[in-house]
């Protein structure tokens, strides 16, 4: 593996440092988030960098909800595919701020949420936080069904089977379908 | 992240990030003691979330007090060390999020009046010159909106129910309102941290909370006690380690594990 800038001709370097890079990048679009195992965590916003220190490779990550169970089993196969890949040990650096959004969902990402049967979120009103008083009747915007496209649908529950998801139900097509919440 | 440098004294800022921890583990715990038995399978599942949210907060600001409290030179405390191994003195939860569960509008009520207050107070921390502060926060209030909206909804449900809905959810509001005051009341740990720039003014979030919660039950057809009476700013409760019976009762459940096993690995 490269080693130091003294060793080798810069653009050498550069080149198997970018090859490196790729790899990782190749290996993290791999690797699924848990509970949603059709879309990568990458196409999540999850990753949000991989840079190379002087002693290892950093793949910063960003936690999606506070408590969601997934975070470790998704930094375990962070290690797990990295290490196949480039041999060695990865160091995880995982980032609060800024804080991980739904808008940072791939276009891709969107597209496989909806073919696995949840409704992909709106734009995250972000910024909107503190001004508003949360009261009873808000206004929504509505949900269109993943799978038969009708925007008649309503919400049954809040949280679904997981914190990012609530529950709707389609009332055209009678389904009821996750819906991922715009965070 | 790196440890945003303090600009207070690490014992001021180690006692009101075990507050904010607090809060969120004490009721992480209560609503996890609904798990099996929510009265229909979405609220059971929505109030697992909505601990399962709480309890990764908490995970945030108790690591972060553990690092602080090594600034003046302790030995630095994992967030495992402080959860389990602190006795009810020491924990600095408000005294309304330990009170028992009660029926589901009890539990309900004493979430709606928390999360109206916990959207707030992580709206201004959102502001705190503490970065940290500022970017657990940040994180955290996403997830509170949700909680509000969703205890909100069910305080309108209940409250404008059937005759005993209504009567259970008016009850649960009348018991619980007098631990209401304590979120609004500023002690002089709070009011250092606060002239620092890195603790939020819970003086100045009751307007807003107050309007908040009247619009819903106004809404729910929920009246606000008539006996005004609240803690008043003087006086001492959960933030200072005075608490009520309910709290040991709950920690013996969440600590006996890793108290009688300390070596035990998930």
């Amino acid at each position: 593996m490269v080693t130091s800038s003294v060793t080798h001709p810069p653009v050498r370097e550069d080149a198997t440092l970018a090859d490196a890079r790729a790899a990782i990048w190749r290996a993290l679009g791999g690797i699924v988030d848990p509970e949603i195992p059709t879309v990568s965590i990458v196409e999540l916003g999850i990753v949000r960098d991989v840079a190379r220190a002087s002693d290892a490779w950093i793949v910063t990550v960003t936690p999606t909800y506070s408590g969601c169970p997934a975070t470790r089993i998704i930094e375990a196969d962070i290690r797990t595919a990295i290490g196949a890949v480039i041999g060695e040990d990865v160091r995880i650096v995982t980032a609060l701020a800024p804080a991980w959004t739904t808008d940072w969902i791939a276009p891709e990402g969107r597209l496989k949420l909806r073919e696995a049967g949840i409704a992909p979120p709106h734009a995250a009103t972000l910024g909107a936080v503190q001004a508003h008083p949360v009261t009873f009747r808000r206004p929504r915007e509505p949900v269109r069904c993943p799978n038969c496209g009708s925007l008649r649908t309503t919400e049954l529950a809040r949280f679904g089977s997981t914190a990012c998801k609530a529950q709707y139900r389609c009332t055209e097509c009678l389904e009821p379908f996750d819906f991922f919440k715009p965070h | 992240m790196t440890a945003s440098k303090p600009a207070a004294p690490a014992a001021e800022l180690f006692d009101y990030l075990l507050r904010l921890a607090d809060n969120g583990l004490v009721l992480a715990q209560r609503l996890g003691e609904w798990v099996g038995k929510g009265p229909v399978l979405e609220e059971d599942i929505a109030s697992t979330n909505v601990g399962l949210d709480l309890l990764g907060q908490a995970r945030l600001w108790l690591a972060y007090a553990g690092e602080v409290q090594a600034i003046d030179g302790a030995p630095s405390r994992s967030e495992d060390d402080l959860a389990y191994f602190r006795d009810s003195r020491d924990f600095r939860n408000l005294l309304l999020v330990e009170q028992p569960n009660g029926n589901y509008g009890d539990t309900i009520a004493r979430q709606f009046l928390f999360d109206q207050w916990h959207v707030l107070l992580l709206g201004q921390l959102t502001l705190s010159r503490d970065e940290r502060i500022a970017g657990i926060a940040a994180k955290a209030v996403k997830e509170v909106r949700y909680h509000v909206e969703r205890s909100a909804d069910w305080v309108v449900r209940l409250g404008d129910g059937t005759a005993t809905s209504h009567e259970r959810m008016q009850a649960a509001v009348d018991a619980l309102w007098t631990y209401t005051g304590e979120m609004f009341a500023v002690d002089a740990t709070e009011r250092t941290l606060i002239d620092a720039g890195i603790a939020a003014d819970g003086a100045a979030l009751l307007p807003a909370w107050q309007s908040s919660v009247q619009a819903v039950l106004d809404e729910a057809t929920i009246v606000i006690p008539a006996d005004p009476f609240m803690q008043g700013a003087r006086s001492r409760g959960g933030k200072q380690g005075i608490h009520t019976e309910h709290l040991s009762r709950l920690l013996a459940e969440m600590q006996v594990l890793p108290r009688s096993m300390p070596d035990a690995r998930w």
